[in-house]
């Protein structure tokens, strides 16, 4: 085999109070197509910053074509060949597409930019990725896909020997997908190394030689991919971990048991049929029983947010139905969906969550007072004691309604979020993430409030990446995979293996499955839509 | 073997009809007309040519070359003004100091020149104070992220505050190099000539054109104005670039003012007051986006005239006041800002 | 002690008012009768009075611009909004054969309002359903406002001998300045509806974060409409004082550069020109300062005009202040100098 053009060894970044990578090692051969693996705190997006010399390495050493090297910059790594096109297309669409590519390096003569030699030079760059469009054009008035092969074409004029793409796929469509990957090929041929970043499973088995797969900023494996199992590398992404919470666990199965067996058919609360939105998620058709806990499942990108977002009515649908209570119903904005009491508790708790100028109270009441209007103001005394009253449910710290939520804790932020949400007497509660990066103890309140909530009959919509939590707190799990609901069953003694499973391979109708990670049976094999209502105990 | 010869080689397919020409044709048109790039400017050229017609009709004497040199003349400042605005306005940001900084230049060189300076050292001191005063807004801008808008205000405030420093009063200017310049009249032809302000301008005019369409700084005004986060990421050095477009605002405001001085051959603190405006409606007008990253400095140019042309109507028409002047500069700014949004939101 | 000191300097009306007690000390040395207010014909006289009189208009709009900078606004257009109202009112007045009427002078005054609460409305609807940038959205209205008023005054200064509406400028109530009261009850009303009501903390939301906000379900449109209007509505009524006091209605002067004032009372108030918390207490204080100001470089005998230089200096003075560079810097410094203090209490 080849040397390595890259050699990453026992890299550690340290951030303060995180280790964000822990002694990992990566490398990458030339003609490759390589890809980094892991969920949210993988440290994936570490690693390629420490490559590509955004970030400085506390630790470890990196080689390029065997010498190390020590960048001082993304600068210094791109002229060492290290090229990066990122997830938006970091472009200027109000320049040309010629000098999109050659801006900062534009061929000159006498002083001037040398228009003639720079779309010259353009042309065969573009010809090299069989790309026809006028290098004299504004590149603002091409497709995405087009931009993004012109960001390809911008990163490999620089000679590159590695070029980086950074979730290149997460706005194409298939046939877009198809033009990207034919130049990734081509390129690969022509000996780059190429590290592919995507949340699209389909995508990674069809177009990577190898993965390298990264948890909590620890170095898992190196693994080619056509020997790599789907269920292995989910496994291996997600892993296993303790929590602590079992008691709740059981409580909540126990529940669930006796809910499934007694009531087969709880009231639906909200249902949806062909309900979708492009290039977020496709057409999906779910029903939300009332007092029922849905647990959305699957990884990182898998449109589990965008199903969440059309759900609470933050992006607007743009096919099929929805019926709240039987009665069809439209949400356009936040606002209609509050009105029909559904709330929709963002996964971006700082940017799209908390105002975090404004107090506990002011954030606690908002959506309340919001629905209300502002000249029916909550009066000061109701205001205090629905205040009180959460601080206290929510063991809200500091128990102060007059502190800025800016000083709060992240756990805390979230109990004030929900609280918001819990105010206006929410009949569906969509909680996307709701425990991401926070601390067990505020993790185990908020799962035990979840729990309360459904038995007294609220319905929930529960998102997250650990299938432990959400396999202890639904009583049904939808599983999603590449922005398509691929699964919907009864959490009766659903295991996380099983889960996994699904998440790995919910096959689809439409698509043929890789031939070469299938593990299991031809159940999988059963159209998307199709919900799967058999115990998971039959799929083996 | 010589059947395979005589076959005849697979014919290259005759090549798929292209699009009638006539539909291609008006595809383009629409697109040209579409683009947030050149749609605006089409337009600013097709009124410029529609309001001087009708200009012509209805005045006699209007549709003559020496009332189309006129608007050179009378508005050689204002092109220089649009010229630096322009720079500014591609990186997306804005200079409401001009206007006093105009003021302040006719001051210094009415009063420096009052007690004897040389016209040279007066005019290159205005020049050399009014680029510092730009260099100290873009570095209030750049290291302070102190909004254009806040700073250039401060600009305006300082500048307008200098004149009356100076003096309060009008100032007249006697000294004889100014007197020739500002009477000075470059024939044309028979009945048409110009004056040396508009040489001035549209050398200024070239030497934009140049920087902007055909140097990294210049292709670098328009990165900034598209998306300062992309240019940083190219490499581009941006946070310079930021800086030295409010310093050629800064050198334009101050030879605008000298323009101005020899045109009125005075210095008066109250001068120019709003000339910002005009400057900023000029550029808008002319195409350029005020969010940054489109336009043409001779779509500026463009701008100027139109707003020249209005004017000369209005002095035409004699009964229609001058106030008019205004409420229509509004109105267009109005339609082309709609026509902007309207532009850049289809393109998403 | 010290928590309390603490809390007082870490105020956001700490500077401001320390800045306006600072200009009262240097009036109060160079005038011991500064502060001196007599009584005469039952109505109060002296400086301190005539701070407050002259700075009622600025006061004023202010008021309406906090909350419109509170929602990430701006509104340049209020200078033009005032001229408007005043010649509105002042035309009204003249073509009517008694001006003296207080009922004529009551619809001079509504109708002046109602005009300016259109303009409002107008300025609302390009922001929040169009969607264009405040400042560009009200610099159309800016540019145009004068020319309508002028339209209005037919390019004339109006003068109009009309007791009632004189007293709007220069007469007394109670023994205090009608222009003061109108301004307390303006600040009164407002400081009453946005925080009696929920308006100010929904202002606020908006302004801290649009998105989490349009996410918990508040309508920013309907804000916006009510901002936008309001402060046309404050920058009428400041329109009719100044009108009132120069018992003439000067389409191009009225409120000329009082949007500067206004968005300077609001920044030297400690309301962030990025929006959010704002605070109409400091708006009051940021006011008095700018007046303050203004009279203190009159009596000191420097030309008034030259106070825009200070002006100048505020602007930039608070703007580097309030810049994230100057925070980060004083962040380090204050973190070392805590750092200092706890080594020294472990050493101790």
């Amino acid at each position: 085999m080849t040397e390595p053009v890259v050699e990453m060894t026992d890299i550690t970044i340290t951030f303060p109070g995180v280790k964000a990578l822990d002694s990992v090692s990566f490398r990458m051969f030339p003609g490759e197509v390589h890809s980094l693996m892991g969920e949210n705190g993988a440290g994936k997006s570490t690693l390629i910053k420490a490559l590509t010399g955004v970030y400085a390495i506390d630790g470890g050493t990196i080689r390029l074509g065997g010498e190390t090297v020590s960048f001082s910059g993304p600068a210094h790594a791109q002229a060492a060949g290290i090229s990066t096109v990122y997830q938006e297309v970091n472009l200027l669409p109000n320049l040309s597409v010629a000098e999109n590519i050659l801006l900062g390096r534009e061929p000159r003569r006498f002083g001037s930019i040398d228009g003639r030699a720079m779309r010259r030079r353009a042309a065969e760059l573009l010809d090299g990725l069989n790309l026809d469009i006028d290098p004299g054009s504004l590149l603002g008035s091409h497709s995405l896909a087009v931009q993004q092969l012109v960001a390809i074409a911008r990163a490999i004029n620089v000679n590159a020997k590695v070029l980086i793409l950074d979730e290149p796929t997460s706005s194409l469509d298939a046939d877009e997908v198809a033009e990207l990957f034919r130049v990734i090929r081509s390129l690969r041929d022509s000996g780059v190394a190429i590290l592919f970043v995507s949340h699209f499973l389909d995508q990674i088995y069809e177009i990577t030689d190898r993965l390298t797969v990264l948890r909590n900023g620890q170095l898992v494996g190196e693994y080619l991919t056509e020997e790599l199992l789907r269920i292995d590398l989910v496994h291996k992404m997600i892993g296993k971990e303790i929590t602590a919470l079992d008691e709740i666990g059981k409580r909540a199965h126990a529940a669930t048991g006796a809910a499934v067996a007694d009531e087969p058919g709880l009231p639906a609360f909200a249902a949806t049929h062909d309900y979708g939105r492009k290039g977020a998620i496709e057409p999906f058709d779910l029903t939300i029983g009332e007092g029922e806990v849905v647990g959305l499942a699957g990884l990182l990108g898998s449109g589990r947010t965008e199903l969440a977002r059309i759900l609470g009515g933050i992006d607007r649908a743009d096919a099929g139905t929805l019926q709240i209570e039987g009665k069809p119903t439209r949400l356009r904005t936040p606002r209609q969906a509050i009105s029909k009491r559904i709330a929709y508790s963002s996964e971006n708790r700082r940017s799209e969550g908390i105002i975090d100028d404004l107090t506990v109270r002011d954030n606690i009441v908002l959506a309340l007072q919001a629905d209300r209007g502002w000249f029916r103001p909550i009066p000061k005394k109701r205001q205090e004691e629905l205040t009180q009253s959460y601080i206290q449910a929510l063991n809200i710290r500091p128990a102060n309604p007059d502190a800025l939520v800016r000083n709060l804790s992240g756990g805390n932020q979230q109990k004030v979020l929900l609280a918001r949400w819990l105010a206006i007497a929410p009949r569906l509660l969509i909680l996307d993430e709701p425990t991401r990066g926070i601390d067990i103890g505020a993790k185990a309140e908020i799962q035990k409030l979840v729990y309360t909530l459904a038995e007294n009959g609220m319905s929930v919509v529960f998102i997250s990446a650990e299938l432990e939590e959400v396999l202890r707190l639904s009583h049904r799990v939808a599983v999603l995979r590449d922005r398509r609901l691929v699964a919907d069953i009864e959490n009766d003694g659903l295991t996380v293996d099983a889960l996994l499973a699904l998440i790995a391979d919910g096959s689809v109708a439409d698509e043929a499955p890789p031939p070469d990670a299938h593990p299991f049976g031809p159940a999988y094999d059963e159209p998307a839509t199709e919900s799967l209502t058999s115990p998971a105990g039959d799929l083996r | 073997m010589t059947a395979t010869l005589d076959t005849p080689s697979p014919r290259p397919q005759a090549p798929t009809p292209a699009p009638a020409p006539r539909g291609s044709l008006f595809d383009r048109l629409r697109d040209v007309l579409t683009s947030p790039k050149s749609g605006p400017v089409l337009v600013t050229a097709v009124l410029f040519v529609v309001v001087f017609v009708i200009g012509g009709v209805r005045y006699p004497g209007f549709f003559s070359g020496q009332v189309f040199l006129n608007l050179f003349v009378d508005n050689s400042y204002l092109i220089v003004l649009a010229v630096g605005m322009t720079f500014v306005i591609l990186t997306g940001g804005i200079d409401l100091s001009v206007g006093a900084v105009v003021a302040v230049s006719t001051m210094i060189a009415a009063s420096l020149l009052q007690t004897g300076w040389s016209p040279g050292v007066v005019i290159a001191l205005i020049l050399v104070l009014t680029s510092v005063l730009g260099l100290l807004v873009g570095l209030m801008i750049h290291v302070f992220k102190v909004q254009p808008f806040i700073a250039t205000l401060a600009a305006m405030f300082l500048a307008r505050g200098l004149c009356y420093v100076i003096s309060k009063d009008s100032i007249s200017i006697s000294e004889p190099t100014f007197v020739a310049l500002a009477v000075t009249r470059i024939p044309l032809g028979p009945g048409l000539s110009i004056t040396p302000s508009v040489v001035i301008a549209l050398v200024v005019v070239v030497i934009a054109v140049w920087v902007l369409g055909f140097t990294r700084f210049g292709r670098t005004v328009y990165a900034i104005g598209g998306s300062e986060q992309s240019g940083m990421l190219m490499g581009l050095p941006v946070a310079r670039t930021k800086v030295i477009v409010y310093v050629v605002s800064g050198f334009c405001s101050g030879l605008a003012g000298v323009l101005f001085s020899f045109y009125t051959l005075s210095g008066y603190p109250l001068t120019a007051v709003g000339t910002e405006l005009d400057a900023i409606a000029a550029v808008v007008i002319g195409g350029t986006l005020l969010t940054g990253g489109y336009g043409f400095v001779l779509g500026s140019v463009l701008g100027v005239l139109v707003l020249g042309v209005i004017q000369t109507i209005i002095t035409f028409e004699g009964t229609l006041s001058s106030w008019w002047t205004k409420i229509f500069i509004g109105a267009l700014l109005l339609v082309f800002i709609i026509l902007q949004k309207v532009l850049t939101s289809r393109r998403r | 002690m010290s928590a309390a000191l603490t809390r007082i300097v870490s105020s956001r009306l700490f500077w401001p008012v320390v800045m306006l007690i600072a200009l009262v000390a240097i009036n109060v040395i160079a005038f011991p009768g500064f502060l001196t207010i007599t009584v005469k014909d039952g109505h109060l006289f002296g400086s301190v009075i005539d701070i407050l009189r002259n700075g009622a208009p600025t006061l004023i709009i202010a008021v309406g611009m906090t909350l419109v900078i509170a929602t990430r606004g701006i509104d340049l257009s209020v200078g033009a909004v005032a001229a408007i109202s005043g010649a509105v009112a002042c035309s009204i007045l003249l073509s009517s054969p008694d001006p003296g009427n207080p009922g004529t002078v009551a619809v001079a005054v509504g109708a002046a309002l109602v005009i300016a609460l259109v303009l409002g409305v107008w300025n609302g609807f390009l922001v929040s359903v169009i969607g264009i940038q405040p400042i560009i959205a009200t610099l159309i209205l800016m540019t145009a406002g004068r020319g309508m008023a002028m339209l209005i005054t037919e390019g004339q200064i109006l003068t109009v001998d009309s007791a009632p509406f004189k007293a709007l400028g220069s007469g007394f109530l109670l023994g205090l300045p009608v222009a003061v009261l109108i301004g307390v009850v303006i600040f009164a009303v407002a400081a009453l509806i946005t925080r009696r009501t929920a308006l100010g903390m929904l202002i606020e939301s908006v302004g801290i974060n649009p998105e989490a906000s349009r996410q918990a379900g508040v309508r920013a449109r309907g804000l916006l409409f009510t901002v936008y209007t309001f402060c046309a509505f404050s920058a009428g009524i400041a329109g009719l004082i100044l009108t009132a006091n120069q018992t003439a209605a000067d389409a191009n002067n009225t409120g000329l550069f009082i949007e500067l004032d206004a968005i300077l009372a609001v920044v030297i108030g400690g309301t962030s020109l990025a929006g959010g918390r704002y605070s109409l207490a400091g708006t009051l204080v940021g006011a008095l300062v700018i007046q303050t100001l203004v009279t203190t470089v009159y009596t000191v005998g420097i030309p008034p005009i030259v106070t825009m230089v200070f002006k100048a200096a505020v602007v930039t003075a608070v703007c580097l202040l309030q810049s994230p560079a100057t925070n980060a810097a004083f962040g380090r410094l204050r973190h070392r100098l805590t750092a200092r203090t706890s080594k020294g209490i472990a050493a101790s």
